[in-house]
């Protein structure tokens, strides 16, 4: 799983998207071929500002064996101010959560892969009010 | 193209089978499909199994070789192919072999589906998962059931769906199941139970997802001429069609539509030169209660938005107008991932040949919706007499 992470740890860490300057798209997850223009892309990478929208969310409960200690914890549908919708988890108590919310990224743990394994980071958003 | 037939079918039980193995659930469902059509087994020109994951789910690959063996298809030397998109993995084995034989390249094929789900104990869930987006969904801990419940909350905002709607798709099932032999559940729930269940990723809840189970089933397609010297009542495959979409909800243009499934379906009906509305009979793809209520729109059942109508009315229930999901769906039948899409079309053949027993529905026409993950892929197969 080491090099898998470490691939994406560019953008996952500092929430670099890219876009294609044929069509004018912003995309994140990044994508380094546009699914409208194909063959005609031009893709360059783009630094997004990390603010955002919850479109939908939801309160999990039932999780992943290495996410067990987090439950319950929250998973959005956010729509970036550069319009891409990306899912993410909100650091923040369930119940602050609503529809429509102004977001912020921030740089926070996700898990680790047991006692001995690699440390797992990203983004997560948390109420832009408190940015 | 070629008329294709299904001329047997066969499954195994669905549920918690403890002391079977992989090996034994697709070999009970072979035997009974074979013995349906009244083959010995040397007509069989090849195989397809729709499998997701035994690699995870009992480190297993090459599960196509192994079913042929136990089958005693290697003895034949025929050709043998897994097929996999997710949990449509079985609904596409169909079709493959629906399309092997169309083509003219074979005569007799079998579709088969199996999945042995249980062995995997804590870790079947996440298994699951991954016919989502690993990398950019998975990894923030968006399960499948999370995925869904983001999709129902919007369905609710911008709807008007309720809990209780989805609950009713629930309990519909669980009441049809009461009548399937094969079912998993056979009992009835009612509303509150489902209300009350423990939330898996709210606001969906235990009684709004289908289960773990594991399980096997099994169709014999024959080209029409082929067909004729096995059985007097030939089921037709009227159509098939497959369609995808984006791995991952954030990158689809309409986070309430499952826009394989409008894709696939009219395709279907145009294929079969039938409209929705000719439907009399329909297995959809109930993994969670809202999928059930969305696949009512996505084919064109009802107007977008307006899905929750067909279960608040009756209009599917046994019965109604277009009865869904007589065998219990995935909700009750059970959901053995690889083998529901084969699961569905044998159930729709027992309907068209009436011989559904207590869950009978007076039906011509039959449609078949399966699938994969929250939407990137949708099989639909429509079958009439």
């Amino acid at each position: 799983m080491l090099p898998r992470f470490w691939r994406k740890i560019r953008y996952r860490y500092d929430l670099i998207g890219t876009r294609c300057n044929t069509c004018g798209r912003n995309y994140y997850p990044p994508r380094n071929f546009c699914p409208v223009c194909r063959r005609r892309s031009s893709i360059e990478e783009v630094q997004l500002s990390g603010y955002g929208t919850v479109l939908s969310y939801s309160i999990v409960h039932d999780t992943p064996v290495g996410l067990k200690m987090e439950k319950p914890y929250v998973v959005a549908l956010i729509q970036l101010d550069e319009g891409p919708i990306i899912t993410s988890q909100l650091a923040c108590e369930p119940e602050e959560v609503h529809d429509g919310m102004r977001v912020k990224a921030v740089f926070r743990k996700y898990g680790e892969d047991g006692e001995d394994g690699i440390i797992y980071y990203g983004t997560k958003f948390i109420p832009a009010e408190e940015a | 193209m070629r008329k294709v037939a299904v001329i047997g079918v066969g499954q195994s039980r669905f549920g918690e089978l403890w002391d079977r193995s992989f090996r034994d659930i697709m070999l009970e469902a072979g035997v009974e499909a074979l013995e349906d059509a009244g083959l010995e087994g040397k007509e069989i020109d090849a195989l397809f199994v729709g499998n997701m994951s035994a690699g995870r789910y009992i480190a297993q690959e090459h599960v196509a070789t192994l079913i042929a063996d136990y089958a005693g298809l290697a003895e034949l030397n025929i050709p043998s192919v897994r097929v996999e998109a997710a949990d449509a993995s079985g609904g596409l084995a169909v079709r493959m072999a629906h399309l092997a034989v169309a083509s003219g390249m074979h005569d007799i094929v079998i579709a088969a589906g199996v999945e042995k789900v249980t062995d995997a104990g804590e870790l079947s869930m996440e298994i699951m998962s991954s016919s989502a987006d690993m990398e950019w969904e998975g990894f923030v801990g968006a399960t499948l059931s999370a995925i869904y419940a983001m999709m129902t909350k919007l369905h609710m905002k911008e709807f008007g769906t309720t809990e209780e709607d989805l609950a009713m798709v629930s309990v519909k099932n669980h009441r049809n199941a009461v009548n399937n032999p094969k079912a998993q559940f056979k009992s009835e729930i009612s509303v509150d139970a489902v209300l009350n269940s423990p939330y898996v990723a709210e606001p969906l809840k235990l009684l709004d997802c289908a289960p773990i189970s594991d399980g096997a089933a099994c169709v014999v397609l024959a080209s029409e001429e082929v067909a004729k010297q096995y059985t007097d009542t030939p089921v037709y495959i009227k159509s098939s069609a497959q369609a995808s979409d984006y791995l991952a909800l954030h990158s689809r243009k309409d986070l309430t539509t499952m826009q394989s499934v409008v894709t696939a379906s009219r395709q279907a009906y145009k294929q079969a030169g039938v409209e929705a509305r000719d439907i009399d009979v329909a297995e959809l793809h109930d993994s969670f209660t809202i999928a059930e209520i969305m696949a009512y729109e996505d084919l064109g059942f009802i107007e977008k938005g307006k899905g929750a109508e067909l279960i608040r009315e009756g209009i599917v229930e046994m019965g109604g107008e277009i009865p869904v999901n007589p065998s219990g769906g995935l909700k009750a039948c059970g959901h053995a991932v690889g083998a529901t899409g084969v699961r569905q079309v044998a159930e729709l053949v027992l309907q068209l040949r009436g011989g559904a027993g207590k869950r009978q529905v007076e039906c011509e026409t039959a449609l078949a919706l399966n699938i994969g993950g929250t939407g990137g892929t949708a099989v639909v197969t429509i079958l009439g007499r």
